[in-house]
């Protein structure tokens, strides 16, 4: 590992995974898995398809529950915490599947996740519709996504690319301290990916961005940090450079191509 | 959540607003007409508390009988026990309601889909079969009211004056839920319905969002129970029924999901077919299950989307 700072306790880690383990009946989905995603930085996981990413990434957010270990985000142990509960302490998730909610307005979804991060729904009075509190943070949000001229359209009336964007448009509106990104570039077109990819790369400015992605050209451009997963165990961490070069993962996963 | 127009629901609360007016200055109109249209708006408030959760939060409860029955045997219990204020009665309907929503709510909402129908529906039916055991009350016969309930010492719910008391608490009523519905809580509660995965994401906690959607709903509902019980006059675990949470449902779903007004629109027809039908046959279900299949299939929004938005 080529990291800067790590193993002498200068940078701690924002998100540490460790020795997770998860089972569904004979299959081992998660087999041990250790990983550190230091503040600032992008941390793809790759691996074949099976290897257990997707079942990693629901364990990190909480929608499914580890059988052992823990991850501890910013210092404190989230292993058990509800899904409501980790967004609060600063994990926000993007899906595999665009999952904006279509029946509300692009503006309504953003404000929508601010308001998530505040923890205060339980007013009653008020129109959310009017309040700047909400409004504000939401359209600066847009405009740093390019999405902020389509503020008023439904959102379920999007392009497959702007839906996209609203994503990380409420993504970043909730100022998480780590991003957990599944796929993001799945079913973009080319021209698409590559305004995706330059959407990530400013997204880091903001968060940490832990990632799972099938595109190895976005993974080695973005990425500071790889893992590599298979058959639930991370077989390889490190830089682009050192996975690519490294052995056991091209005999796992990459092929002779690379 | 969408604001939809006002036009539509304020137009249906002058047309309501106007009968009595019309009818003091001597517009003939049966006498029926006031009584049916007291019932529209008492069956109107309970529905458009069932269209809070089911319209705005996708909560399919099949037991909102069970608020309207609770509240109604408020009426009867503190009647037996003397009292007939209502600022005494309707708080106690209330809370009494709030609490059993709460119970079962938190029960039911462990569950989802047809689960969660089904829950629902059996809770109704246990205080269906709890009113009718209550011997003290009628038990199986019911409980009829000899006096109505008073409100701050005012006859406000007798037969001349109840029609004007419906009118400004389904009025009420109807602002309430549309200023919730476009509250922080409202919109939360929508976002709920739309992904429930991806609100939790967002942080909001879900579960406690709906749970007290559930319990605002059977609150509402209660009063609805205090009002129908006063204008019936009478008090039976057929307002229990699962039938009675049926035609609730109909009534929203006829009138539009999600819209609030529609229910009272929803309420209008259901009432109207259940004394219009039925005078033309007692095979009236015969032409009501028909209409209602077709009203399902081909008006996606309700009547109160007719003309509107489009799907």
């Amino acid at each position: 590992m080529a990291l800067p700072g790590l193993g002498d306790g200068v940078a701690e880690a924002l998100l540490s995974v460790r020795n997770l383990r998860k089972r569904y009946g004979a299959l081992q989905v998660t087999d041990g898995v250790n990983l550190e995603v230091t503040a600032g930085s992008i941390h793809a996981v790759i691996g074949p398809n099976g290897a257990g990413k997707t079942t990693l990434i629901h364990q990190i957010f909480g929608s499914v529950r580890p059988d052992a270990g823990g991850i501890l985000l910013a210092g404190h142990d989230i292993t058990h915490l509800a899904p409501h509960r980790r967004a609060r302490l600063g994990l926000a998730r993007s899906f595999q599947i665009t999952s904006v909610l279509p029946e509300f307005s692009v503006l309504e979804n953003v404000a929508l996740a601010v308001q998530g991060t505040q923890g205060s729904s339980f007013r009653f009075l008020r129109a959310a519709g009017r309040e700047a509190a909400l409004n504000g943070p939401a359209v600066v949000a847009l405009e740093q996504v390019g999405l902020a001229a389509r503020a008023a359209s439904l959102a379920g009336a999007l392009s497959h690319g702007e839906k996209r964007q609203l994503e990380l448009a409420m993504a970043l509106a909730a100022q998480p301290k780590l991003m957990l990104l599944d796929e993001p570039l799945a079913g973009a077109g080319p021209e698409e990916a590559a305004r995706l990819v330059e959407l990530l790369r400013m997204l880091r400015l903001h968060c940490a961005i832990l990632l799972v992605e099938h595109d190895m050209d976005a993974v080695f451009r973005l990425a500071d940090v790889i893992s590599v997963l298979a058959q639930g165990r991370v077989i390889a961490t490190g830089s682009p450079d050192s996975i690519r070069n490294d052995v056991a993962v091209r005999a796992a996963y990459l092929g002779e191509d690379f | 959540m969408k604001q939809q127009g006002v036009r539509v629901p304020l137009a249906i609360f002058a047309v309501l607003a106007l009968v009595p007016v019309l009818r003091a200055a001597g517009v003939p109109m049966g006498g029926f007409v006031p009584l049916l249209l007291e019932r529209v708006m008492v069956f109107g408030l309970a529905a458009m508390s069932l269209d809070f959760i089911l319209g705005i939060g996708g909560l399919i409860s099949f037991g909102h009988a069970a608020p309207l029955a609770i509240g109604a045997y408020a009426v009867a219990i503190c009647n037996e026990a003397g009292i007939s204020e209502a600022a005494i009665v309707v708080p106690c309907a209330m809370a009494a309601a709030g609490v059993f929503a709460f119970c079962t709510g938190a029960v039911a909402l462990r569950t989802r889909g047809v689960n969660f129908i089904m829950i629902t529906l059996a809770f109704a039916q246990m205080v269906y079969f709890a009113t009718a055991s209550l011997s003290d009350y009628g038990g199986d016969d019911g409980y009829t009211l000899y006096s109505r309930t008073q409100v701050l010492g005012h006859d406000w719910l007798g037969t001349k004056s109840f029609y004007v008391a419906a009118l400004i608490t389904l009025f009420a009523a109807w602002l309430l839920l549309r200023v919730i519905g476009a509250s922080r809580f409202g919109r939360a509660l929508a976002a709920v319905r739309q992904n429930r995965v991806r609100a939790q994401a967002l942080g909001f906690a879900a579960f406690g969002i709906e749970l007290v959607a559930i319990v605002i709903a059977a609150m509402l509902c209660a009063v609805a129970g205090v009002l129908l019980a006063n204008e019936a006059e009478f008090v039976s675990p057929a307002y229990a029924s699962w039938a009675r949470s049926g035609d609730m449902m109909v009534m929203v779903i006829l009138g539009g999901v999600g819209s609030l007004h529609g229910a009272i629109i929803g309420a209008f027809v259901v009432v109207m077919a259940e004394e219009g039908l039925g005078r033309l046959t007692q095979h009236w279900p015969l032409i009501y299950g028909p209409a209602l299949i077709l009203a399902v299939l081909f008006l996606r929004h309700g009547i109160a989307g007719i003309g509107g938005r489009r799907g």
